[in-house]
């Protein structure tokens, strides 16, 4: 096992460093300079040669990719542009929030996707079925922002059961979870859409398998047999979707962020992106980026786990 | 028909036109292409259609509730929802359509290539693919939205980059497939240049594959157009766009819930027209289903 989780460490490198090589390429070759921008137009050259060495763009390109790449590998991303303050400190800062909100989402489709999904399976063109299909195919074109605010008309203005401002207090575990209620269900409305199509066909196709057949036919209970024959066998397709939406989560938790007023990533990249504050932005594209690396490497590891033949390979 | 062109002719596009066949007996599809169509024909005779102009500003019927006057209502300047939902329906299908047709011919051209040479090549390339596929898409366009500036085409230009990876994937699976058979090594043998044999004889059957996906993904990308106007990266205003236009609704949400939920609708139903087309079209060509 230790030897299969190094070997997908190890496989994650590459992946880091192409990515950074991406995001620093998109950053230079943007028009115009960031001094420029920063200072405005009517900056003297002096200030702007200044503006350069501070920023570290006086140096060749070779030696500005060479740090930037060593400082990220090291979890350093520089300083905003426009603040003055470490990025990484400005991330650890909201990540919380953000990472609440993403888990949130990923627990509430599983429990809404797994048991509607398998529901759907064994009453295959059924009432349930043909239910599950349209909520789902419903669900999964529900814009984020717009589910966002049909919720917070309904739930915060008319009912007034949850609060419109979405701020909480960490160390405060119940009204983390309070706030945390309907940005979920909007940010996971996908997520339980996609997972609820995924499990139907995934157990539709093993619960057609011999090994089905000769469970039931040993007396193997029928519940147990859904549950942990067919739905093991069924669960390394859910396993890789659940894995894929983690970056739609991350993308549509900026969404989700401005709808409910949650800090988190999504609003500083929303001011960095306002204030043109590009090594802020370059920090970001690299966290999110890296987020992702993480889950899929989780979602491997979950592969070998699941189905021991995975790791045998 | 002569005896080389029979040889070498890939197999008959039946099973494209038997998809289209199954898939207009299809209700959801049906249903589907029925909302695609009426919003497309509300955007694209919106110059002909709508009640009034979309950019008039009337301060004497600001905020107004839907009404006889004004059947969706009006927002914070006066101006006609209803005629702006028309038109900034254009904004949506250019800019979507654009961004998918692009990623189509750009991503499908990669993985086709990419399939047919194989070896070091198709590794590196698609390692580089499986690098932008780890940008969430949003973050991806946003980011490129907010270097190049909000303009329609940067617009198109970024969700067109989220979208290209997917489609070299899909365009080069059946590509390291459809080499090894008879069909291309005949047109090989015939003396048929790399470049015939990709496009003429390998194209037309991967070509509905592509399709199927360039629904699916017309939907992705009117949802990240919308996102993208939602946030402020839009076409600019005055200019209606759905995106902003809910925008605009939420910070009038206490005065005037209307404002938002009216786009907001709209944007849901194009992407579930959209979906619903998709999901059609893709359990139709899909071979385990196409038995049943």
């Amino acid at each position: 096992m230790i030897g299969f989780v190094l070997r997908r460490l190890l496989a994650a490198v590459p992946t880091l460093i192409a990515v950074l090589t991406l995001v620093f390429i998109i950053v230079r070759i943007v028009p115009g300079d960031p001094a420029l921008v920063i200072l405005g137009d009517q900056a003297t050259p002096e200030a702007i040669a200044a503006l350069h060495v501070r920023l570290g763009l006086d140096r060749s390109l070779w030696a500005q990719y060479f740090s930037f790449i060593s400082s990220a590998l090291m979890g350093d991303f520089g300083v905003s542009m426009v603040t003055g303050r470490s990025i990484t400190a400005e991330v650890a800062a909201v990540l919380p929030h953000t990472i609440d909100l993403t888990l949130a989402s990923m627990v509430f489709g599983v429990a809404v996707g797994v048991p509607v999904g398998i529901w759907a399976a064994l009453n295959r063109n059924g009432v349930v079925d043909v239910a599950a299909r349209v909520l789902s195919l419903l669900g999964l074109s529900f814009p984020v922002f717009v589910s966002g605010i049909f919720l917070l008309l309904a739930f915060s203005l008319h009912w007034r059961w949850f609060p419109v401002i979405g701020a909480s207090d960490l160390s405060d575990y119940g009204d983390r979870l309070h706030k945390l209620v309907l940005p979920t269900v909007a940010l996971g409305l996908i997520m339980a859409a996609y997972i609820t199509r995924v499990t139907r066909s995934a157990m539709l196709q093993s619960l057609g398998e011999d090994y089905i057949r000769t469970a039931r036919a040993k007396g193997v209970p029928w519940r147990r047999v859904v549950w942990v024959h067919g739905l093991r066998n069924a669960s390394i397709p859910i396993v890789t979707v659940v894995g894929l939406y983690v970056g739609i989560l991350l993308g549509n938790s900026v969404l989700t962020e401005i709808v409910f007023n949650r800090p988190g990533l999504g609003k500083i990249i929303v001011g960095a992106l306002n204030q043109r504050d590009y090594t802020m932005l370059q920090g970001l594209m690299v966290i999110y980026c890296f987020l992702i690396v993480v889950v899929n490497l989780i979602t491997d590891l979950l592969y070998g786990v699941i189905d021991p033949r995975v790791k045998a390979e | 028909m002569s005896v080389t062109q029979e040889l070498v002719a890939p197999p008959a596009p039946s099973g494209w036109r038997r998809a289209l066949g199954k898939a207009r007996s299809n209700p959801t599809t049906a249903v589907g292409v029925v909302i695609c169509v009426i919003i497309m024909l509300a955007a694209v005779l919106a110059p002909w259609l709508a009640p009034y102009d979309p950019a008039e500003q009337d301060i004497f019927n600001r905020l107004q509730p839907p009404s006889a006057d004004f059947l969706l209502g009006t927002d914070q300047f006066g101006r006609d929802i209803l005629s702006r939902l028309m038109w900034g329906g254009q904004i949506s299908l250019t800019v979507s359509l654009g961004a998918i047709f692009a990623a189509a011919i750009i991503g499908g051209a990669i993985g086709l290539v990419s399939g047919y040479i194989g070896g070091r090549f198709d590794l590196l390339v698609m390692q580089v693919m499986d690098v932008l596929l780890s940008f969430p898409s949003l973050i991806l366009g946003l980011i490129v939205v907010a270097l190049l500036g909000p303009e329609l085409i940067n617009l198109v230009v970024a969700i067109a980059l989220t979208a290209i990876a997917p489609f070299a994937r899909v365009a080069r699976a059946p590509t390291l497939a459809l080499k090894e058979r008879a069909f291309v090594e005949a047109g090989r043998a015939l003396g048929f240049s790399h470049t015939r044999v990709l496009f003429r004889h390998i194209l037309p059957n991967i070509l509905s594959e592509v399709m199927v996906m360039g629904t699916l993904w017309l939907a992705t990308a009117v949802r990240v157009e919308a996102s993208l106007s939602f946030i402020g990266l839009g076409v600019k205003p005055p200019t209606a766009t759905w995106g902003g236009m809910t925008r605009d609704g939420f910070e009038n949400i206490l005065d005037a819930p209307w404002l938002a939920v009216f786009p907001g609708i709209a944007i849901l139903f194009l992407v579930l027209g959209l979906n619903m087309v998709g999901d059609g079209l893709r359990d139709a060509t899909d071979p385990k289903l196409r038995n049943e």
